[in-house]
C-alpha cells in the first residue's frame, strides 16, 4: 500500500520546469552572495586604506550596511517570494517591534553619539 | 507494512516519545515537581518572616531561595505548566494529527528539563544564586555572586533554548497544521493566545539569551560589559533584562486569558462574547508589552520625559485589558452557568486579576512609583498577577482537561474544598502585603524589626501562605484519590463543551483523529451540536496514518547540553575534579554528534493501517 512511502525515492520528483526554476535561484543567491561580500570588501577598504574621506566613511558605511541588509531580507530572507506572507508578516513585526526597542534603548542609556 | 509501530517497555517509550499527548503530560509533570520545590521555598521564607527578627533562615539562605523561587517558579514552573496544556491542547484544538514537528517538540522539552536539573544543581555546589531573579549587576558580578550564579545564568541558557524552539514549532504548528475550515478568525481562544504567546517567545528570549551570554562572558571570561570601571554600562543590563523580563509577563499571561476564555464559556452554556475583540486585545497587550519595559527602571534615573513616556504606555495597557475582563463579564451575563471547580477557578480569576491590574496602574505612575519601589507593595502586585492570574487560570485548566488528559475526574468536593482554602489563603497573604508595602517594609530583606506596625500584617501573609500550602497539598491528595476513585470517562465530551479536543475520543488515540474534521463554524463542535448531529464531518477518507517514530536523541542532545553548560560553570570553580574544558567540549561533542545522527539516519516513521483506525474507531464508539 504504502510501503514505498518509505523508502528513497530513486530519481528526483521535480519537473524540469521546477529542476530549472531551483537553478536560477542558486544562480541569484550566489550572485547576490558574491555582490554582498563585494561590499563587504568595500566598506573594509573605505576605512582601512583611508580611500573615502574621514568625515564621509561612516555615512558611507552605514549606507552600504543598509544596502546589504536590503539584500539579505529580500534575497536570503525570501522576502520576494510569493506563498511567504506568514514568514513575511513575522519578520515585519519583529522589525516593527526591534526598531522601536533599540532606539528607545540607545536614547535611554545614552548612545547618541554615532 | 514496511514499518510497524515495534511493542516497547514503558520507560523506555516515555523517554524516546515524540507525541505531543505524552510531552504534554510530561511537562505538567516536571512543572509541578518545580512549582512545589519554589513553593516550599515561599513556605520557609514566610515562616522567616512571621515574627520579626526571626532565626528559621540565615540572611544568605534566604537571598538564596529568594533568587530561586522567583526564577523557578516563572522559568520552570509557570511556563512548562502552559506549555503542558498547549502541547496538549492545541493539536486536538485545531484539528491537527500533532505538531508541526514532533522531534523537535521533544527535543524542548528535554532541554528546557536539562537546564532546569542545571539549575537545581546550585545547592550541591555552595549555595544557589542569590541576586535575586533579576540578577542585577554589579550584584550578580563575579565581585560579587558566586558559582551559583553561574549555575543561573547557565541554567536559564540552557532551558531557554528549550522553550525558545517549543515556541517556533507552536507558530509552524498553528500557522501550517489547522484542519480545513479551521480560519484563523475561528482559531479557540485558547490557541489565539497561544499563538501570540509564542510570538512573545520568539521576540523576547532571544534577548534574554543574548543579555545571559553577556554575563556569563563577564563572569567566566573576564569581559566588561556589565563593568563600570572598565568602560561598562550596570544600567545596560537592567535594560536588556527587562526588555525580556516585561513580555515574559503577557508570555505567561496571555495563555492563562486563553484558558479563561475557553472555561467560561463551557461553563455559561453561551459563545464568548466578542471573539474579534478579545484576538485583537490580545494582539493590542501583546505589542504594548514590549514598549513599556523601563516601567521596572522608573527609580533608575531616567529622567522625567523617558519616565512619562513609559509610565503612559504602560497605563495603555489596561485599556485592551479592560476589554478582555468586559467580555469575559458578558459571556458569563445570562448565561447557565456551573459553578464546578474548574468555573470557580475561572470566575474568581476575573476579580483577582482586577485588583492586580488596578495596583498594576498605581505603579505605573513614575512620581508614586518611588514610593512604591522595592516595597512589599510591588510584591503584591506581581503575585496577584501571577498567582491570582496564572495559576488560578493553570488549576481551572487542569480540572477542565483533566478528563482529557487523564481518562477520569479529579474528585469535585475535594476540589471545590482545595479552591476555597487556596484562595482564602492567596488573598490572606498577598492583600496584606498591600499594606504592608504602603508602611514601608522592603522587599528582599530577610526581617524586621519589631514594634514597626509591620508584626501583625506579616504574621497574617504567613498564615495565608500555610492555608495555600493546604490547598496544594488537598489536591494532591485529590489527584491520587481520583486515580484509583475517580468517575471514569470514557465519553469524548463530558463537559458537553464546544472545541474541538471534545471531539476526539477519550483515551485520545495516538493519532487523534482518525479522519481530519471540517470545521464549520466558530466553536465547531457545539456547532455540529446545534446544527448537524453533535459528529465532526470528516474532511478525509479513512487512510493509514503517518507517524513519526519515537527517538532518543532529544534526551541524548539534552545531556550533551547540560554538561556544556555545567562545564563553563566548572570554569568559576575553585578545584573542579576534572579539566572543565573536558566537560564543556565533550557536552557539546555529544549535542552536535547527536544531532549529526538526527541528519544522517533517515527515518520515514511508521503507518497506522487501515483496519487499525477502524478497529480503534469502533471501540471509541465515535
Amino acid at each position: 500500500m504504502a510501503d514505498n512511502l518509505s523508502q528513497p525515492f530513486d530519481k528526483s520528483a521535480m519537473t524540469e520546469e521546477e529542476k530549472r526554476q531551483v537553478n536560477k535561484e542558486i544562480r541569484k543567491q550566489i550572485v547576490v552572495f558574491a555582490l554582498m561580500i563585494f561590499l563587504t570588501i568595500i566598506s573594509f577598504l573605505a576605512v582601512g586604506a583611508d580611500i573615502v574621506p574621514r568625515s564621509f566613511a561612516i555615512p558611507f558605511i552605514l549606507l552600504l550596511a543598509v544596502v546589504q541588509f536590503a539584500l539579505q531580507l529580500i534575497f536570503f530572507m525570501h522576502l520576494k517570494d510569493k506563498d511567504h506572507g506568514w514568514a513575511t508578516a513575522f519578520m515585519i513585526s519583529g522589525i516593527f517591534i526591534t526598531v522601536p526597542t533599540i532606539a528607545a534603548l540607545m536614547l535611554l542609556i545614552g548612545v547618541v553619539k554615532y | 507494512m514496511a514499518a510497524q509501530k515495534q511493542e516497547k517497555s514503558v520507560i523506555w517509550d516515555w523517554l524516546t516519545t515524540v507525541d505531543h499527548k505524552k510531552l504534554g503530560i510530561m511537562y505538567l509533570i516536571a512543572g509541578t515537581l518545580f512549582f512545589v520545590k519554589a513553593g516550599v521555598m515561599a513556605l520557609f521564607m514566610r515562616i522567616q518572616l512571621m515574627y520579626p527578627e526571626m532565626n528559621f533562615l540565615s540572611g544568605q539562605t534566604f537571598n538564596e531561595f529568594i533568587t530561586m523561587h522567583g526564577t523557578i517558579m516563572l522559568f520552570l514552573a509557570a511556563t512548562p505548566l502552559l506549555f503542558a496544556f498547549m502541547n496538549y491542547v492545541i493539536p486536538l484544538q485545531i484539528g491537527a494529527r500533532d505538531v508541526a514537528f514532533p522531534f523537535v517538540n521533544a527535543l524542548g522539552f528535554w532541554i528546557f528539563f536539562a537546564g532546569g536539573l542545571l539549575l537545581s544543581l546550585s545547592w550541591f555546589f555552595g549555595g544557589g544564586p542569590d541576586a535575586g531573579w533579576t540578577a542585577y549587576v554589579p550584584l550578580s558580578s563575579r565581585d560579587y555572586a558566586g558559582v551559583g550564579l553561574d549555575f543561573y545564568v547557565l541554567g536559564l541558557q540552557v532551558s531557554g533554548i528549550g522553550t525558545l524552539i517549543s515556541a517556533i514549532n507552536f507558530l509552524v504548528t498553528i500557522i501550517n497544521m489547522r484542519a480545513p475550515g479551521m480560519t484563523m478568525m475561528r482559531l479557540p481562544l485558547f490557541v489565539w493566545t497561544s499563538f501570540i504567546s509564542s510570538t512573545l517567545i520568539l521576540f523576547a528570549f532571544t534577548p534574554l539569551a543574548a543579555g545571559l551570554a553577556l554575563l556569563m562572558l563577564d563572569r567566566i571570561f573576564g569581559a566588561q560589559f556589565f563593568i563600570p570601571s572598565m568602560g561598562g554600562n550596570t544600567v545596560l543590563w537592567q535594560h536588556i533584562f527587562w526588555i525580556f523580563g516585561h513580555p515574559e509577563v503577557y508570555i505567561l499571561v496571555l495563555p492563562a486569558f486563553g484558558i479563561i476564555s475557553e472555561v467560561i464559556p463551557a461553563f455559561s452554556r453561551k459563545r464568548l462574547f466578542g471573539y474579534t475583540a478579545m484576538v485583537f486585545a490580545t494582539m493590542i497587550i501583546a505589542f504594548l508589552g514590549f514598549m513599556v519595559w523601563a516601567h521596572h527602571m522608573f527609580t533608575v534615573g531616567m529622567g522625567p520625559v523617558a519616565n512619562s513616556i513609559f509610565a503612559i504606555a504602560t497605563m495603555t495597557i489596561a485599556v485592551p485589558t479592560g476589554i478582555k475582563i468586559f467580555n469575559w463579564l458578558f459571556t458569563m451575563w445570562g448565561g447557565k452557568i456551573t459553578f464546578n471547580t474548574a468555573m470557580l477557578f475561572a470566575s474568581s480569576f476575573v476579580p483577582t486579576f482586577v485588583l492586580g491590574g488596578v495596583t498594576g496602574v498605581m505603579l505605573a505612575m513614575a512620581p508614586v512609583d518611588y514610593l512604591y519601589h522595592d516595597t512589599y507593595f510591588v510584591v503584591a502586585h506581581f503575585h496577584y498577577i501571577i498567582v491570582g492570574g496564572i495559576v488560578l487560570a493553570l488549576f481551572a485548566g487542569l480540572f477542565y482537561w483533566y478528563p482529557k488528559m487523564f481518562g477520569h475526574m479529579l474528585n469535585e468536593t475535594l476540589g471545590k474544598l482545595f479552591f476555597w482554602i487556596f484562595y482564602i489563603g492567596f488573598h490572606l497573604t498577598f492583600f496584606v502585603q498591600h499594606l504592608l508595602g504602603l508602611m514601608g517594609m522592603p522587599r528582599r530583606v530577610y526581617t524586621y524589626l519589631g514594634d514597626q506596625g509591620l508584626d501583625t500584617f506579616n504574621f497574617i501573609s504567613t498564615i495565608g501562605t500555610f492555608f495555600m500550602s493546604a490547598g496544594v497539598i488537598l489536591l494532591v491528595i485529590n489527584v491520587i484519590y481520583s486515580a484509583f476513585k475517580g468517575e471514569r470517562v470514557t465519553v469524548a465530551d463530558p463537559w458537553d463543551a464546544r472545541t474541538l479536543e471534545w471531539a476526539v475520543p477519550t483515551p485520545v488515540p495516538e493519532y487523534n483523529f482518525a479522519q481530519t474534521p471540517q470545521v464549520r463554524s466558530l466553536d465547531p463542535l457545539f456547532y455540529e451540536k446545534i446544527h448537524g448531529d453533535g459528529t465532526m464531518k470528516p474532511a478525509e477518507p479513512i487512510q493509514p496514518i503517518h507517524m513519526p517514530n519515537g527517538s532518543i536523541l532529544p534526551l541524548i542532545i539534552s545531556i550533551g547540553l547540560f554538561f556544556a553548560g555545567l562545564g563553563f560553570i566548572m570554569m568559576n570553580m575553585d578545584n573542579p575534579i576534572i579539566n572543565p574544558w573536558i566537560v564543556a567540549i565533550g557536552g557539546l561533542v555529544i549535542t552536535f554528534g547527536s544531532m549529526f545522527v538526527r541528519s544522517v539516519k533517515e527515518d520515514h516513521g511508521y503507518y497506522v493501517p487501515v483496519e487499525q483506525v477502524k478497529a480503534d474507531l469502533k471501540k471509541g464508539g465515535n
